[in-house]
């Protein structure tokens, strides 16, 4: 487990991380998320033990990274951010090197190695200099690194940043089949991998947590959460529709967006809108090409908790 | 120590998937045989010694070692492994002199390779073979001792070609601290005591006996010392600046 005490990193003038505390267990696939330059790279640096806090204490699995840093590194895999590795060298021989300097005993290195290697599907490329691979079999070749020596703890740093949508999805996957039995710890900025794969989100700007939260609850937050958009087969009976969903007691306010020409209702407080306002268009007769229930847009909720900051 | 000898594989091995290693053992070769011979003048002294060989080694070393040496970390630094080296559960002692003890091994490589010039005075007249074995050591701890400033001074930044100017320069000042180009400029101003232990640094009278054939054990040790200090310093450096 990860335990994180206001933790704080100064760099001159900037504070980078602003007295962070928090706790993972196992089991939890913890979400990072924040706009870019909001601390998150600095406060997984500090957590796998490359960067020193200014302030503050974390403990990995029961041992302090500053009293007792290899110890802590010993359970933690880490992927930084960007995977970097040694390019000249074929996967094969990287792992190799990795899997001697993490102390897997000769004796098991080798399964260990096949079993990571078919884990990754790294069979056809093993031989071939890492320079040469792809983004996504790089991405791999830092994935298998990091988990070489099964660790209990994961942190990666931006997993699928710069993959395409195939590569992306394939790795989520992998953290997924990996993240039953460890504690797995992802920065991004894309909300759609916290739905993915994660079962709980920090979202940190500035240096400081807004909101640490499961995913559901934060779609909660959203203004957008059962929502009912609809949209009219016949656009100019828009007005009219709005008119008529407006009165209704469970919403609280309509909008239409002018782009897609979409009617959004969101509800009251406590409310549920979609029945009564089937039942309107049932008993009105409208011909809707879409009428469909909002869960909740995550990037909405980071962009109003967040304050629209950047860097 | 399997961890030093990890990181001394992987370091060792990348020397030799890369044009890096042939490009310095052949220029080396090239240049220590045009040495002995040309300037050296192997033939024309008339005896069977390979001091022409081994004088010139201080400044062989002097443009061959700072490029092996200028990429040592701040390769590292520059394509980001040093966060993946930093955060495998090794002590920094053990990736500092693993990677110095590479590219020392690999020095070592080169100039073993010169064993023919060895074969061809030993096939030409009787030469003393322990002093040539003596200078071949001497050879190898001056090597030493250029690698672990250049190690130092790579440690220092991620530009490799900043890297290559300093270690050439701090170098060329230890080659020549005993000789009157530098204790020219510091006689009259500076106390005696100072520029004996200035001359003392220098890198030329050490070698110079070693070169001879004559172990002295101040010189073995200066060099011992020298490559020690300098690790440690590289471990200061590195613990301090990591992350930047």
């Amino acid at each position: 487990m990860i335990d994180c005490q206001g933790l704080t990193k100064q760099y001159g003038p900037l504070r980078a991380v602003d007295n962070l505390t928090f706790k993972v267990q196992a089991g939890e696939v913890l979400g990072f998320l924040g706009p870019n330059g909001a601390g998150k790279t600095t406060t997984m640096r500090i957590i796998a033990g490359f960067l020193d806090a200014t302030a503050g204490r974390v403990s990995v699995c029961g041992h302090d990274v500053e009293s007792e840093p290899t110890a802590a590194k010993r359970c933690i895999g880490y992927l930084p951010e960007g995977a970097p590795t040694y390019p000249e060298m074929t996967p094969r021989s990287f792992l190799e090197f990795v899997a001697e300097a993490r102390g897997i005993p000769p004796a098991r290195r080798r399964q260990r190695l096949q079993e990571v290697f078919g884990l990754l599907h790294l069979e056809h490329v093993l031989d071939q200099s890492i320079e040469t691979l792809s983004k996504g079999y790089r991405r791999r070749v830092g994935l298998a690194q990091a988990i070489v020596h099964d660790p209990e703890v994961l942190i990666l740093d931006e997993p699928t940043d710069g993959l395409d949508p195939n590569q992306k999805h394939e790795v989520r996957q992998l953290i997924g089949n990996m993240a039953k039995s460890k504690l797995v710890v992802i920065s991004t900025h894309m909300l759609e991998e916290v739905d993915a794969v994660c079962n709980r989100a920090i979202i940190i700007a500035h240096g400081k947590i807004c909101v640490d939260d499961t995913p559901a609850a934060l779609e909660a937050r959203s203004r957008f959460h059962n929502a009912v958009s609809m949209k009219p087969a016949d656009a100019t009976k828009l007005a009219s529709i709005r008119n008529a969903v407006a009165k209704l007691a469970e919403v609280a306010s309509t909008e239409i967006d002018s782009v897609s020409g979409r009617l959004t209702a969101f509800p009251a407080q406590g409310k549920l809108p979609l029945r009564p306002i089937s039942a309107l268009a049932e008993q009105n007769g409208w011909e809707l090409a879409e009428l469909h229930l909002e869960s909740g847009r995550l990037d909405e909720v980071f962009r109003t908790v967040t304050g629209g900051a950047s860097a | 120590m399997n961890l030093v000898s990890a990181v001394f594989k992987r370091e060792l091995r990348s020397y030799f998937v890369t044009p890096v290693a042939y490009v310095f053992i052949v220029v080396f070769l090239l240049l220590s045989g045009w040495v002995t011979f040309f300037p050296g003048g192997f033939y024309e002294r008339g005896q069977a010694d390979l001091s022409a060989f081994f004088s010139f080694h201080p400044w062989l070393y002097l443009f061959l070692v700072p490029p092996l040496s200028m990429r040592l970390w701040a390769e590292e630094r520059r394509q980001g492994s040093i966060e993946l080296l930093m955060t495998l559960p090794l002590e920094l002692w053990h990736a500092v002199l693993g990677k110095f003890l590479a590219a020392w091994a690999f020095t070592g490589i080169a100039l073993a390779l010169t064993f023919p010039i060895w074969l061809t005075v030993n096939y030409l007249g009787d030469p003393d073979n322990g002093a040539i074995f003596t200078a071949y050591v001497g050879s190898l701890l001056l090597a030493g001792g250029f690698l672990a400033i250049g190690a130092c001074v790579s440690a220092l930044t991620k530009n490799q070609i900043i890297a290559f100017i300093i270690t050439i320069v701090a170098c060329l000042l230890l080659v020549l601290a005993g000789t009157p180009f530098v204790l020219d400029f510091f006689s009259g101003w500076v106390p005696s005591a100072i520029i004996d232990a200035i001359a003392s640094l220098s890198f030329y009278t050490h070698f110079n006996s070693l070169s001879r054939g004559v172990i002295d054990l101040r010189d073995v040790a200066f060099f011992a010392l020298l490559i020690g200090a300098t690790l440690y310093a590289n471990t200061i450096i590195l613990r301090l600046t990591k992350a930047d």
